[in-house]
């Protein structure tokens, strides 16, 4: 009894340690990015809040200006800008996509990944020769007798919400899709059965049960949108000052590491007290790329 | 055919057709921006305009003539195939471990890997910028790789645990039964299976670091800046119609990487 009982235990232990070994296989991997992302981060943290080696608070008063202030209401204001938008314009795409036979989705999806694929810089540039003072959109509008002098697209704010909403559409669509396409049709068939009329069944069942997935995708646009960097500096032609760019000018232009590290770790709190919320509705690993 | 329903609960095609046109705008505004460059960089003006006005190879010959985009194209590939090389295995690695392991902190350990994404690039450039220089590797190649492989690692991760997960490990658990090593089931059993969700991974990786920017802007420069580095400080200073070519052709590159990955996981 006593020798069974022993065994057993000793069996467990043997299969604790054998998980534990295995559990290692993704220690380099942890390393790595303890080494290069925790480490600097927290490094981050100390410097924002040390001046001439001792600890202080001066470089977040520092933030608590007009100029500062001015930065961030701008970095929001986009950010919600471009979350709405995406969320207009993805959700009718995302819809149909979920409607259509897998065939045809599948055509549709391919609009969808292959600018999600290509690279940002690209897609950027690419937007900056169409928006330029003599670029396609101005050249047709004109062409059509729509405007008579070309309009001012780019190089402010307009052209970087076209640009940005341009480069997070994808990852609206792709969770919203993801999560419509969940949604039971046996649902929408018991609201017409019951006498709901197409418009009215979509309303009261359909568009309900996908609001997780609106949720999921706004959230993910809006944080992606606060830390952008590459759109607004190419496309904003200096008229449009983000955190990011505020960020980049303090270490790479001013070295000044005090303010740039406390802008970062505001940024960095905002990004994950929203991720935060964001991981209460769905798997995050889902959003990219996964399942 | 328009009036027909389009399903057994909607409306006629007809009655839907509003949602097919924004739809199709939709996807247009997607996908337009990314062809046009093509067609114009074959211009031959100074002057990027559509339709181009005159068909020429120059700004193709001007990228594939000038040492400085040359050395900056043979950078940026040499740290994405590094990187894929680092990242994969690691990745591969990584999720195996926490998928099997199956102890109960294994989630939070995989959110910890996926934490480059979350976190805006701009800060881990600022941090691994500080850290580069204390430690003497900016500019360096293996300082690159490293710092791309960070940014690839959570999509190999990603990738290959949804392999995993759809995979039965018991198959690796009779392997081993009759005799086979941990390593030979893993390599001869799991592996082949789980081959898509690795190509996957690999091909993001590789496209993550090739298209990587912002850490490049702090920790590339001199003989070792980026492709991507070049053309950013060049997009700054003037519209210059040689990345007009240099787009293209990241364009036609990235087409066929997911054409790979496409045909890839549509063997199963």
């Amino acid at each position: 009894m006593t020798l069974a009982l022993d065994n057993a235990r000793e069996l467990r232990a043997d299969e604790r340690r054998e998980r534990f070994s295995i559990l290692g296989l993704s220690f380099p991997a942890l390393i790595l990015v303890t080494l290069l992302v925790f480490l600097p981060v927290g490094w981050l943290f100390w410097l924002s809040v040390i001046d001439g080696g001792e600890l202080s608070l001066i470089h977040y008063r520092r933030l608590a200006d007009a100029t500062h202030f001015r930065i961030f209401y701008v970095t929001f204001e986009i950010s919600i800008l471009v979350t709405v938008l995406a969320l207009l314009l993805g959700y009718p795409l995302a819809y149909l996509m979920s409607q259509l036979p897998p065939r045809w989705a599948g055509i549709c999806l391919i609009f969808v990944l292959i600018p999600f694929w290509t690279s940002l810089l690209v897609r950027t540039y690419a937007w900056l020769v169409l928006l330029q003072r003599r670029g396609v959109i101005n050249q047709t509008l004109q062409d059509l007798g729509l405007i008579d002098a070309p309009l001012r697209l780019v190089h402010n704010y307009t052209g970087t919400v076209i640009g940005m909403l341009h480069i997070m559409l994808p990852f609206m669509i792709l969770p919203l899709y993801a999560a419509l396409r969940t949604v039971d049709p046996n649902y929408m068939r018991a609201a017409s059965n019951l006498g709901a009329g197409p418009v009215r069944a979509f309303w009261t069942v359909f568009f309900p049960l996908s609001l997780p997935g609106v949720f999921a995708g706004s959230l993910l646009v809006f944080i992606l949108s606060l830390g952008f960097y590459v759109t607004p500096a190419l496309l904003g032609g200096g008229r449009v000052m983000m955190v990011s760019m505020k960020i980049q000018q303090n270490a790479g232009l001013y070295f000044d590491w005090g303010a740039a590290s406390a802008l970062g770790v505001v940024l960095l709190v905002v990004t994950l007290f929203i991720f935060w919320v964001l991981s209460r509705f769905m798997r995050v690993e889902r959003v990219f790329g996964g399942g | 055919m328009l009036l027909r329903p389009a399903s057994e609960t909607q409306i006629t095609h007809l009655g839907r057709l509003w949602l097919y046109v924004v739809a199709g705008l939709v996807m247009m505004f997607l996908i337009l921006p990314v062809f046009v460059v093509i067609p114009m960089s074959f211009s031959d003006s100074r002057f990027l305009r559509f339709p181009p006005e005159g068909f020429s190879l120059r700004w193709y010959a001007s990228y594939l003539g000038s040492p400085e985009w040359m050395r900056a194209t043979w950078v940026s590939f040499q740290v994405a195939v590094l990187t894929t090389l680092v990242a994969t295995p690691l990745g591969i690695a990584a999720a195996y471990g926490l998928h099997v392991s199956g102890v109960r902190f294994a989630r939070l350990l995989s959110l910890a890997l996926i934490t480059p994404l979350i976190i805006p690039i701009i800060i881990l450039g600022v941090g691994i910028f500080y850290l580069y220089v204390l430690l003497g590797i900016v500019n360096t190649i293996p300082g690159l790789v490293l710092a791309h492989s960070i940014l690839a690692l959570p999509f190999v991760l990603v990738t290959v645990s949804s392999g995993l997960q759809q995979y039965d490990m018991n198959q690796e658990l009779a392997a081993r039964s009759m005799g086979a090593s941990r390593l030979t089931a893993f390599r001869t059993v799991t592996l082949p299976q789980i081959r898509g969700s690795i190509v996957a991974g690999a091909l993001f990786a590789f496209i993550t670091s090739l298209d990587e920017v912002i850490i490049a802007l702090f920790i590339s420069g001199g003989q070792n800046t980026t492709l991507t580095r070049r053309m950013f400080t060049g997009l700054r200073d003037e519209i210059d119609p040689t990345i007009a070519a240099i787009s293209s052709l990241l364009i036609i590159l990235s087409v066929v990487l997911l054409m790979i990955l496409v045909l890839t996981n549509r063997k199963k």
